[in-house]
């Protein structure tokens, strides 16, 4: 299959960024899109043209969260509910023409061309993403009863990567689905409810000061999430912060 | 679907104590990082277990041990021989893989460059394991992978090309210096696997093996964990034994007829 590129380059965060064409042929369908870059960057580099392109990438199995890229005006490009690394060429037809951009929201600044800075996400996490509470020696399975659908709620809001493409997608670059997953996979079970009136305050509170917007219920997030979290957790975040801001729940 | 045979995994790992500390003070390996627990044999879900048996049972109790400790000591200064060394060595790695860069440039000119992206030699190096030091291995095949390894090294410090410098975000630097890791242990798992004598786990020597094809292991030689001490770049590594001595089972041998 035979592809135009066309590839946001910028050098660093404070240089100018602009796009670059590339034109690539021979690619296989089966060839994932990460490949396909690889397979650019070692023409790149080979044939001495241009720096390789730079862009985050790790597991490649959809399961780290660093792969995102902005692929044809959508965050993990065409495919639903999969990650870039996971998105193959076949989804695409022959001759098409690709824009490949980063995630674009201020508090995720561009470290190198397709590669932004999401430690923005882990400052959120280090704000009280956790459970902190020493309770003794591990239980042993099923002492605690845990309800099948609790227990499915926070299984499928756990399935959240952290790859940012709910900030992305979104006009207000919200983190609020993000935010929204980790606090009811960890609210929603007995060992984080006991944090979870202040955990909620403080991840909302780090959240806003990192310069994320608010969510005005579009849900491009939801539609673009490659693990599809749901919109669910985001009004339950909602519920669970107005819980803590009159004290229910509230122990320091 | 087609459905073949790969390597999954090297089954080995940094080696810890029982609290799960490696050599280096402070610094704990869990999980698939380290070498306990699954021995010759770690497929899948038994990596999965480890991580979780590691994270969820064994380094809440352990890393505190250590931890205590910690609250006395300060802040620690960057200004030590250790820091300036550590830094000079690392500078002198960089430098060394940028190396000529500018003769490298003459290449380009005339349009005969020999030179060659650090994912040629990455693929040629996997190319060499998977073929001669792969699943099924014997003393043949392992002198032959080393002595690949060794060249294609070499051929790397000549031949290697990175573009950009080392003061900027440089993605083709990082995998130069993890493919150099790479060699060394590369060469570490091949001298491992010429070593064993026996068939054991994921490790089978073609010379050792039943008459319809399994595994033949040789318990009275080799029960014991390999565990190779580092001497720093380019030196040997040597041996220590770890005896696996079993109270509560029999050793048997596993068979998938
Ligand atoms: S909610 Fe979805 S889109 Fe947002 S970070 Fe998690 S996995 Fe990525
Ligand atoms: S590279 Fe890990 S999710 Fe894509």
């Amino acid at each position: 299959m035979n592809f135009t590129l066309h590839i946001w380059r910028q050098e660093n965060a404070r240089a100018k960024g602009h796009f670059e064409t590339y034109p690539i042929d021979g690619i296989s369908p089966d060839c994932s899109f990460l490949e396909m870059l690889d397979i650019l960057n070692e023409h790149l580099i080979n044939d001495r043209i241009a720096h390789p392109v730079c862009f985050d990438n790790d597991c490649r199995e959809g399961i780290c969260g660093m792969c995102g890229l902005y692929i044809n005006g959508r965050p993990h490009g065409n495919d639903d509910g999969v990650t870039t690394c996971q998105l193959h060429m076949r989804k695409f037809r022959d001759g098409d023409e690709i824009w490949i951009e980063p995630w674009r929201a201020k508090p995720f600044p561009v470290i190198r061309d397709l590669i932004v800075d999401r430690s923005a996400f882990d400052k959120i996490i280090q704000a009280g993403g956790y459970i902190s509470t020493t309770t003794g020696g591990v239980p042993d399975a099923n002492m605690i009863p845990i309800p099948k659908h609790a227990a499915d709620m926070a299984m499928d809001a756990a399935s959240c990567i952290g790859c940012g493409a709910c900030v992305a997608a979104c006009k207000n670059a919200s983190a609020m689905l993000f935010v929204g997953a980790k606090v009811s996979h960890l609210a929603l079970l007995p060992q984080g409810r006991v944090e979870a009136a202040d955990r909620v305050r403080k991840m909302v509170c780090k959240m806003d000061e990192l310069g994320f917007g608010n969510c005005t219920n579009t849900y491009a997030c939801e539609a673009e999430c490659p693990k599809l979290i749901k919109r669910q957790n985001i009004s339950r975040l909602n519920r669970q912060w107005i819980g803590a801001l009159f004290g229910r729940d509230r122990r320091e | 679907m087609m459905i073949y045979p790969a390597i999954h995994y090297t089954m080995g790992g940094l080696w810890v104590d029982y609290e799960l500390q490696t050599t280096i003070p402070g610094l704990f390996a869990a999980g698939e990082a380290n070498f306990s627990d699954h021995g010759a044999n770690r497929l899948g879900a038994s990596a999965l277990m480890q991580g979780l048996v590691d994270g969820y049972f064994v380094l809440p109790y352990t890393m505190q041990n250590y931890l205590a400790d910690q609250i006395y000591v300060g802040k620690i200064s960057a200004d030590t021989r250790e820091f300036d060394e550590a830094e000079k060595a690392v500078r002198s790695r960089i430098n060394r893989l940028l190396g000529s860069q500018t003769s490298r440039l003459r290449f380009v000119a005339d349009g005969t460059s020999a030179n060659q992206s650090v994912d040629h030699f990455h693929k040629q190096l996997g190319k060499i394991m998977w073929e001669y030091c792969g699943m099924a291995r014997n003393t043949e095949s392992l002198t032959k992978a080393k002595q690949l390894v060794t060249e294609l090294e070499d051929e790397f410090w000549e031949n290697v090309y990175i573009p950009g410098t080392a003061n900027e975000m440089n993605p083709e630097l990082e995998k130069a210096c993890r493919l150099e890791d790479y060699f060394e242990l590369a060469r570490l798992i091949i001298d491992d696997a010429m070593h064993r004598e026996e068939s054991c786990g994921g490790h089978f020597r073609t010379e050792h093996q039943t008459e319809d094809s399994e595994t033949l292991r040789d318990d009275e030689h080799f029960m014991y964990v390999a565990a190779w001490e580092y001497h720093g770049h380019g030196q040997p590594e040597t041996m220590e034994k770890e005896p696996l001595v079993y109270e509560h089972i029999q050793i048997a041998n596993r068979n998938y007829k």
